[in-house]
């Protein structure tokens, strides 16, 4: 090996975090500030120490438990464990805390034959048995060898113990044949330097697979208070030892003086003195020392600090991303000075920074104990700010010391794993968040009595195994049976998004339950949640986002499964009819409406459709705080709010609309209407379908079909069906000829985007005005726009050709009955759209248990028999269904899924 | 200190060809649906807390479906069976107060096992069946702090877990099964505890079984929960001198790989590799087929990398027959011998000599 790759090779043990070696390391232990105490050691490993020597060896220290309290605390330390540990200690008893205290491999420094060979062995066999590598001491029962011969013939018969007895691996044996203080002035040192450096040079001959090691410090004693003729010592007798083999050495790897960097006159001097090349050597080096003081001295550590020069959002980020907490406080107050509030920094750069934690997480650019740490330095930045934070609330008047929130955490019965949910825990915590942690395996019946009685803001449920899944959609579902409404959020291994959004957030509609992917989400979900500012918004774009993945979700995977549809209709959505005396409408027949005053309409339009026609999401009103596109939306409103007042003023657009209502039965799947009261003449059938997925045989949930919300024919009830056909897009062609130039692209879309909206609102207006009275079923009705828009009213309108009734061709049906083409003048296209397009036709259905839903996918036999119902044949009811098959109508008959 | 009587057959067999593991034991009790009253059985009645879930507590109260769970793995051709065990420390007991029962369940997962191995290997005297006593890394962790705020603090040290895994141990031992295997480890240091229990326990009974070690990486760093690269992870625990070192659960086949080949390179003991059945869908299932599974596992087989091969979570009994297979045309990698050096870890390696 060549001089220069030996030196290369050798491996720096960094000595600071050594109480007996460092006065400032032991002072920190003395003073339990393992903080610093951990920078010490951070530092050692940033220099370049591929390893670092830990001791704990004072007499005034409760030595085994400070091993065991900063062992512990580097394993939490990412950038300092990754580095193997030497556990350094004279008393076994603290090397073996130590040795519990470590994953890795590290090294055993020391063990010897200083109280005989058994003693020896049995050390020995102990740390093969924890899994380490040892240095053993060239020391026997007649003490520490101080001569070649003697460093050489222990470590020899230390070697032959161990490989032959212990059966220890040759090459995880670490000898130390002593580094003892030369230049003392007492004549036999003088050969001290050179009696280690020829007896590595044999040890390595004759055992070539060990290694050497050795303390340096004792070394250069006799000149304490000389750094630079210290260091010279150190460096050139590193220098000679390395060429003979030593392989490592406890140094401060921050401070070793370049061989070639010491003035040539010292390295000449110093050199006499190690290699014992002339007897006046030690008297030609203090005589010469005085002059070297203070020169040249040991080289500064320089840490690299550019990424400090990057402005203070960019260095809160480097903070919080490499896990440093030294410049947190300055940089926190930095930013608390920039902003308006305290709280801003928290919610902005804080959190953009801990976003970029999440992203590295997630693409495995960090792992858990580097995050865990960006947690702890978001800790005691928020810990900075929270003085601030209370001074303002304060101020006006708030109460003192209250957390952001108060969150209930547990893991679901039957599940034991709880890691995860402790580290959101944590995580959550160091943002001021009030946890209560229930453990593991808590039954819901806990969680919401505890919830409860806590009164919580949010509830977290956590799960690694599968069939934790279930257990949180029963949560789910008996949070809702509870009367709970806080949001639920859910985590763990084995939970999704699309989980939640399709078993576990359906069941819980009193709130949201919302999927957290990770640790590092956490707190930016729980923020978002219980922000004032934030929190609709938050939940109704989950909501929404949740609605589409459940739409995905169903469209894809129930196409797998559907059961007959004699079975589904087995398990239609019960009524109990007995108990329910319908209300009849007003009057029977169509009833057309022509001319209707478009400024009556305004107040039921529902915007936010509106702001996605233009791409851009958003509840109205929120939207227009939004960062993003608040301003942008802000403008559109405004304009829309203009022209659409020109619409109503100049009456741009025709509003025209027609309803009707009739006596009628459910007869299995299809609704009869009657001419009259008695029922005996069918005026006309209107069909519906069914749903058909397989569903959890345990769950108790219906195939449901529109025909289960009229009463059957049967239950001798007299029901009644509505229906209804509005238009606002009469006129629309010309005035868009009229008012707008052909190239005005903007003009013409916010004008057809208005009038849809029109037409929308039309039907809502209508719809409300039949429910109080024209058909009269719910007279006392007093709902906001709002509640409206979220359709918190009895009964419903569903349209042909949307998720309850997917078949267009209904449409035919109701236009003849409604005579929709004469008395107000929307056409049905060849492929049943209507024309103009601003219309909206459908049916109403005033059942208090009737609701939205989606038919889903249809299997073969249901569309058999509907053909049959409809009077089309099989292709045809096929065409007119295909969004909707279940099948591919080409292929050979396919059964479905028989589900008992 | 002897080896025991089957270590020899063991060793031969492998050098023969690629041992089969079976696969997940949890995927198979979850399909028979059972509810409380089923895991307490007559014994549990009245037991103060709810057992369900408690999976190893099973091979007291359902023995029939455990042992049927067994038979079918060894009908599909799996050489070494794990015992019901993953759990049965009294660490991880104390979740449903059954400490006191942890011995037992060991001894009992054991002689189930036994007695299903040796009807198969009656049946196919020339593949004898091997049954592996199942060691788990129990809830906790000794290198990480629960609690954030306090990175010192540890909520178990390595003497309790040493304890906990030598009674674990002996139960399994005195139950006869012929491998110990330390398996699914995200943190070292607890693997590192049963280590030392293992050889305590060897120590203790002068007996010397086969060591089967196996890790979880957990996420995309390529990192155990604990943070150790696989290679530092090796070097952890190979003072053990272990029959193999390998990797399971977590990651689906594929992308296992390439932490299976930084073993593979690195290791002079025989690989294994126990992957779950691809990663559970949104619905906590596991859809990987067999055949899907065991596309991914050949190439590992024709690459010679792999001397032990099964399944964890999610595959059955299909799946092992299939991967059983397709690895069959492979001969076993051939056990390399490696440089001696110093070879060093903290969370990574450090090697040098």
């Amino acid at each position: 090996m060549s001089e220069t790759s030996a030196a290369m090779q050798f491996i720096n043990v960094g000595e600071r975090t050594n109480v007996t070696g460092s006065a400032k390391f032991r002072k920190l232990i003395e003073a339990n500030d393992y903080q610093a105490a951990l920078s010490v050691a951070r530092s050692q490993v940033e220099n370049g120490a591929a390893i670092i020597d830990v001791n704990m060896d004072e007499g005034l220290l409760d030595s085994e438990k400070a091993m065991e309290t900063f062992l512990n605390l580097i394993a939490s330390e990412p950038d300092i464990s990754r580095v193997p540990i030497m556990i350094d200690s004279s008393k076994w008893s603290v090397i073996e805390v130590g040795l519990k205290c470590v994953q890795g491999k590290s090294i055993v420094n020391s063990i010897s034959m200083k109280e005989g060979e058994q003693a020896f062995m049995e050390q020995a066999r102990k740390v093969l048995r924890y899994g380490a590598a040892v240095v053993v001491m060239a020391f026997d029962e007649q003490g520490q060898a101080d001569t070649i011969e003697r460093k050489v013939s222990i470590c020899e018969r230390a070697y032959e113990l161990l490989t032959k007895e212990v059966g220890f691996p040759p090459e995880d044996i670490i000898f130390d044949p002593n580094i003892f203080a030369v230049a003392t002035g007492i004549e036999e040192h003088n050969a001290y330097g050179i009696a280690f450096i020829e007896a590595t040079r044999q040890i390595k001959q004759k055992m070539p697979l060990v290694h050497v090691s050795g303390g340096l410090s004792n070394l250069s004693f006799s000149f304490r208070g000389n750094e630079t003729v210290r260091q010279a010592m150190h460096s050139v007798f590193l220098f000679h030892a390395i060429k003979a083999g030593m392989d490592m050495g406890i140094v401060n790897a921050g401070q070793l003086t370049l061989y070639d960097d010491i003035p040539k006159t010292l390295r000449d001097l110093v050199e006499d003195v190690i290699l014992n090349r002339r007897d006046d050597a030690t008297d030609r080096l203090l005589e010469a020392a005085a002059d070297f003081k203070g020169e040249g001295g040991p080289k500064k550590s320089v840490k690299d600090l550019t990424w400090r020069k990057a402005t203070v959002e960019e260095r809160l980020t480097h903070s919080l991303v490499h896990g440093i907490t030294d410049f947190i406080e300055e940089d926190t107050e930095e930013a608390r000075a920039k902003a308006e509030r305290p709280l801003h920094v928290i919610e902005g750069p804080l959190m953009a920074g801990m976003n970029v934690v999440g992203d590295l997480f997630g693409a495995g650019k960090m792992f858990l104990p580097q995050v865990v740490k960006s947690a702890r330095v978001m800790k005691q930045a928020v810990a900075y700010l929270n003085p601030y934070m209370e001074a303002e609330k304060e101020a006006a008047g708030e109460s003192l010391g209250k957390a952001a929130g108060k969150i209930l955490m547990a893991t679901v019965k039957g599940d034991v794993h709880d890691i995860g949910k402790n580290i959101v825990g944590v995580v959550l915590q160091c943002n001021n968040y009030e946890v209560i942690d229930l453990g593991v395996m808590v039954p819901a019946s806990k969680i919401i009595e505890t919830a409860k009685k806590e009164n919580v803001d949010i509830v977290g449920l956590s799960g690694l195994i599968t069939p934790s899944l279930d257990e949180m959609s029963f949560m789910a579902s008996e949070m809702e049976r509870e009367g709970m409404n806080c949001p639920l959020l859910i985590g763990g291994a084995t939970t999704s998004r699309v989980h939640t959004a399709v078993k576990v957030a359906p069941n819980y509609s009193k709130s949201q339950a919302i999927h957290v992917l990770d640790a590092s989400r956490a707190v930016g979900v729980v923020s978002q949640l219980l922000s004032p500012d934030t929190q609709v918004d938050y939940i109704a774009n989950i909501k929404s986002e949740y609605e589409k993945v459940r739409t995905n979700y169903l469209a894809k995977e129930q196409k797998k499964k559907r059961i007959s549809i004699g079975i589904a209709r087995d398990n239609k959505f019960e009524i109990n009819w007995q108990d329910y005396e319908p209300t009849k409408p007003g009057f029977f027949g169509p009833r057309a409406f022509e001319n209707y005053d478009l400024s009556r309409l305004v107040p039921y339009i529902d915007w936010s459709p509106f702001f996605s026609t233009w791409e851009l999401k958003g509840r109205y009103p929120a939207i227009f705080d939004d960062n993003k596109f608040g301003a942008e939306a802000k403008k559109l409103y405004d304009d829309a709010q203009q022209l659409l007042k020109r619409i109503v003023s100049e009456k741009w657009l025709t509003a025209n609309a027609v309803i009707g209502f009739w006596p009628a039965n459910s007869i299995g799947d299809d609704i009869e209407l009657y001419t009259g009261e008695p029922r005996h003449t069918s005026l006309a059938t209107l069909h519906t379908l069914r749903q058909q997925m397989a569903r959890d045989p345990n769950r108790n949930r219906a195939h449901t079909a529109l025909a289960d919300f009229i009463a059957p024919k049967e239950s001798k009830r007299d029901d009644y069906v509505g229906g209804f056909a509005v238009t606002t897009g009469i006129g629309e062609e010309q005035a868009l000829e009229k008012y707008f130039d052909k190239t005005d692209d903007y003009g013409r879309i916010m004008f057809k985007a208005l009038a849809d909206r029109l037409a929308e609102a039309f039907a809502e207006h209508m719809h409300q005005r039949v429910r109080k009275e024209f058909w009269g079923y719910a007279t006392d009705e007093n709902l906001t726009g709002e509640e409206l828009i979220s359709e918190n009213y009895k009964g419903i309108r569903p349209a042909p050709g949307y998720p309850a009734q997917p078949d267009h061709t209904e449409k035919e049906t109701l236009w003849r009955l409604l005579d929709v083409k004469n008395k107000i003048g929307i056409k049905l296209t060849e492929s049943y759209a209507m024309w103009p397009g601003s219309s909206v036709s459908g049916l109403y259905i005033s059942h208090p248990e009737s609701h939205y839903f989606g038919v889903g996918k249809v299997e073969r036999d249901q569309v058999a028999d509907y053909a049959k119902r409809k009077g089309f044949t099989l292709q045809e009811a096929e065409r007119w269904l295909a969004p909707v098959l279940n099948y591919d109508p080409a292929s050979s008959k396919n059964e479905p899924a028989k589900v008992a | 200190m002897k080896k025991i009587a089957s270590y020899e057959s063991l060793e031969k067999a492998a050098l023969e060809r690629i041992l089969i593991i079976d696969g997940a034991m949890g995927t198979m009790i979850q399909l028979h649906k059972l509810e409380e009253k089923d895991y307490r059985a007559d014994r549990f009645a009245d037991w103060k807390q709810d057992v369900k879930g408690n999976n190893d507590l099973l091979v007291l109260t359902q023995p029939k479906i455990i042992q049927h769970i067994h038979e079918l793995y060894l009908k599909a051709g799996a050489d070494i069976i794990e015992t019901n065990t993953f759990n049965a420390q009294v660490i991880s007991m104390a979740d449903y107060g059954m400490e006191e029962i942890s011995h037992e369940i060991n001894l009992e997962a054991a002689k189930l096992a036994r007695a299903a191995a040796d009807i198969w290997t009656r049946k196919t005297p020339d593949k004898p069946r091997f049954v592996a006593g199942a060691v788990g890394p129990t809830n906790r962790t000794a290198s990480i702090s629960p609690r954030v705020e306090d990175p010192g603090y540890r909520n178990t040290s390595f003497d309790e877990l040493r304890q906990a895994y030598a009674e674990q141990v002996r139960g399994l031992i005195e139950g006869g099964v012929d491998i110990i295997m330390i398996e699914t480890i995200f943190d070292t240091l607890n693997a590192k505890a049963a280590g030392f229990a293992v050889l305590e326990v060897f120590e203790e009974k002068d007996l010397e079984l086969p060591i089967m070690i196996s890790g979880t990486i957990t996420d995309a760093s390529g990192r155990t929960l604990s943070g150790q690269t696989a290679e530092a992870f090796w070097y952890s625990m190979r003072h053990l001198k272990p029959f193999s070192i390998g990797l399971n659960c977590a990651l689906g086949a594929s992308p296992m790989r390439p932490y299976l080949m930084d073993l593979s390179k690195i290791a002079d003991v025989r690989i294994s590799a126990y992957p779950n059945a691809g990663l559970p869908n949104a619905m906590g299932e596991y859809d990987e087929g067999p055949t899907d599974m065991a596309d991914q596992i050949e190439p590992w087989a024709k690459d010679g990398i792999i001397n032990l091969v099964g399944g964890c979570c999610g595959s059955t009994p299909d799946h092992i027959a299939q991967i059983a297979k397709q690895v069959s045309k492979y001969p076993p990698r051939k056990v390399p011998s490696i440089e001696p050096k110093m070879r060093l870890s903290g969370l990574e390696p450090f090697v040098h000599g």
